[in-house]
């Protein structure tokens, strides 16, 4: 659990780092603020992710992007004594107001976690299921139509489609991570959150998960957390860099890889921190 | 050794290789004027021998840049010092090659009577010295605004190039008999010319080192 341990001793501007606003905002975080118990993670948080986009998250170890990432569909949720403060806007809708489904809430910001998490079924179960528990679909024919859908999407589909009813353990480590793309993409999404998606990938399962969340931007709005700063700079669109907990920079991605506006993120992004 | 330490090393080494590439472009340009102005065609050939250096020169700083920009994948300053050596290099090349087309003018000319007409050539290739000595502190020192101050004295270099094709032309036409050794001394004009516009390139690589700003084509 990224957790620190001493008070942040961060020399950054009064005023929060603007937030990128090319576009229509589709999550829009204010001041938000997150303890695991009585210590606190997150600090004051605030930033806008446009819609249909990939913003990447980068910062060291235990910097609070995961943290952050997971207050976005409230995956935190699930962790004994956590609290969270300020709000989270999803189309304007603050998903930690009383009465939010938090089901339907995971429905439209899908996540992918680092380590891919088949369900021990076959590679067609794995991909109907959220539509399933959900009942999304109304007839066999649908339901096979929208899990071929959710394969193509995921770039998998060519790989597997004379082979869907076999394990999806038999899957290579990318390809998993690929059907675990596509189940999360079958129940259609609107927001992608994806924890260091590839890093436990080589680098050929890694470069097609990469070209996949190239084309996955045009449907949807994609947030990736990422220790590999070549990773971030070649999938995408803007760049946020937190360090102990704070947001010390958000700025388009080439901007940030090239002439970063921030001391400590230059300083992050060179290797010559600490 | 931390991996930041290692990349501090290179770019350091590669700091040293392109001032010295640059000492070099300066020692050429200073030879070949010696050589003109003393009318000594042995330190112009020396010019012209020492002119494979520099060409390897150049293409180790090629290569290095190649090897850091593959293996240590720089960000941010590193990526803009390391993008502006790149640049620069040839830039330099290019200047010490100016300053053996001077060299060899200077043997030919050496060959036949001396002209006795007041000519700006040296001003011209003193003004081009110290422009690119100046240009290649601000590059050490990181100065983007002493490197725009620099681009703004190559107007000084026009003029006075202006004024020599002017007053050679009209040499060409008064001393028809001298016309062939003016048109070399024009071609050395020309040559200072230019070099005060490569000086001008290395002054804005300097500034997009500094500063992150294209100011190329910029006016």
């Amino acid at each position: 659990m990224p957790v620190q341990t001493v008070a942040p001793r961060i020399e950054v501007r009064p005023s929060a780092p603007p937030p990128v606003n090319s576009g229509k905002a589709k999550v829009a975080v204010r001041d938000l603020n997150f303890f695991y118990g009585r210590v606190q993670a997150l600090h004051n948080i605030s930033i806008e992710i446009p819609e249909r986009i990939v913003m990447a998250f980068i910062g060291p170890s235990g910097c609070g992007k995961s943290t952050f990432l997971r207050t976005l569909n409230r995956m935190n949720d699930v962790i004994p004594a956590t609290r969270v403060g300020g709000q989270v806007l999803i189309d304007d809708h603050d998903i930690y107001a009383p009465g939010t489904d938090v089901v339907e809430l995971r429905r439209r910001v899908g996540m992918v976690f680092q380590k891919s998490n088949p369900f021990p079924k076959s590679i067609f179960d794995n991909v109907a299921y959220g539509l399933r528990i959900n009942k999304v679909t109304s007839s066999s024919s649908e339901l096979a139509g929208r899990v071929e859908q959710a394969l193509k999407d995921a770039a998998l589909w060519n790989e597997v489609k004379d082979r869907l009813k076999t394990s999806a353990l038999s899957l290579s480590g990318g390809q998993q991570q690929r059907l675990c793309i596509a189940r999360a993409l079958a129940i259609r999404p609107e927001v992608l959150l994806m924890d260091e998606p590839a890093s436990a990938l080589d680098p050929i399962a890694t470069s097609k998960i990469e070209e996949l969340i190239f084309d996955l931007k045009k449907q949807y709005t994609i947030v990736i957390v990422t220790h590999n700063m070549q990773q971030a700079a070649r999938v995408s669109d803007t760049t946020a860099f937190f360090l102990l907990g704070k947001l010390i920079e958000v700025n388009a991605t080439e901007k940030m890889f090239t002439a970063p506006n921030e001391k400590l993120t230059e300083d992050y992004i060179t290797g010559r921190f600490g | 050794m931390d991996l930041h330490r290692h990349l501090d090393d290179e770019l350091s080494s590669l700091r040293d290789r392109v001032l010295l590439l640059g000492g070099e472009a300066e020692q050429a340009l200073e030879r070949a004027m010696y050589a003109l102005s003393e009318r000594d065609s042995d330190v112009a050939r020396e010019v012209l021998d020492h002119d494979d250096q520099v060409d390897q020169l150049e293409v180790e700083i090629d290569r290095q840049c190649i090897d850091i920009i593959a293996l240590r994948q720089p960000a941010a300053r590193d990526l803009r010092f390391v993008i502006s050596v790149a640049k620069m290099a040839p830039v330099l090349e290019r200047i010490a090659d100016h300053a053996c087309n001077i060299a060899r003018a200077s043997i030919d000319l050496n060959n036949e009577p001396e002209l006795n007409s007041a000519l700006d050539l040296s001003r011209m290739a003193e003004h081009a010295l110290q422009m690119l000595r100046a240009a290649l502190d601000s590059f050490t020192s990181n100065d983007a605004n002493t490197a725009r101050e620099i681009i703004k004295s190559d107007s000084e270099i026009n003029d006075l190039y202006n004024h020599t094709f002017h007053r050679l032309i009209e040499l060409m036409v008064t001393e028809p008999a001298t016309a062939t050794r003016d048109a070399r001394l024009l071609f050395v004009a020309k040559h200072l010319e230019r070099i005060g516009d490569y000086v001008t390139d290395i002054c804005e690589l300097t500034v997009y080192m500094a500063e992150a700003a294209f100011i190329k084509h910029s006016n």
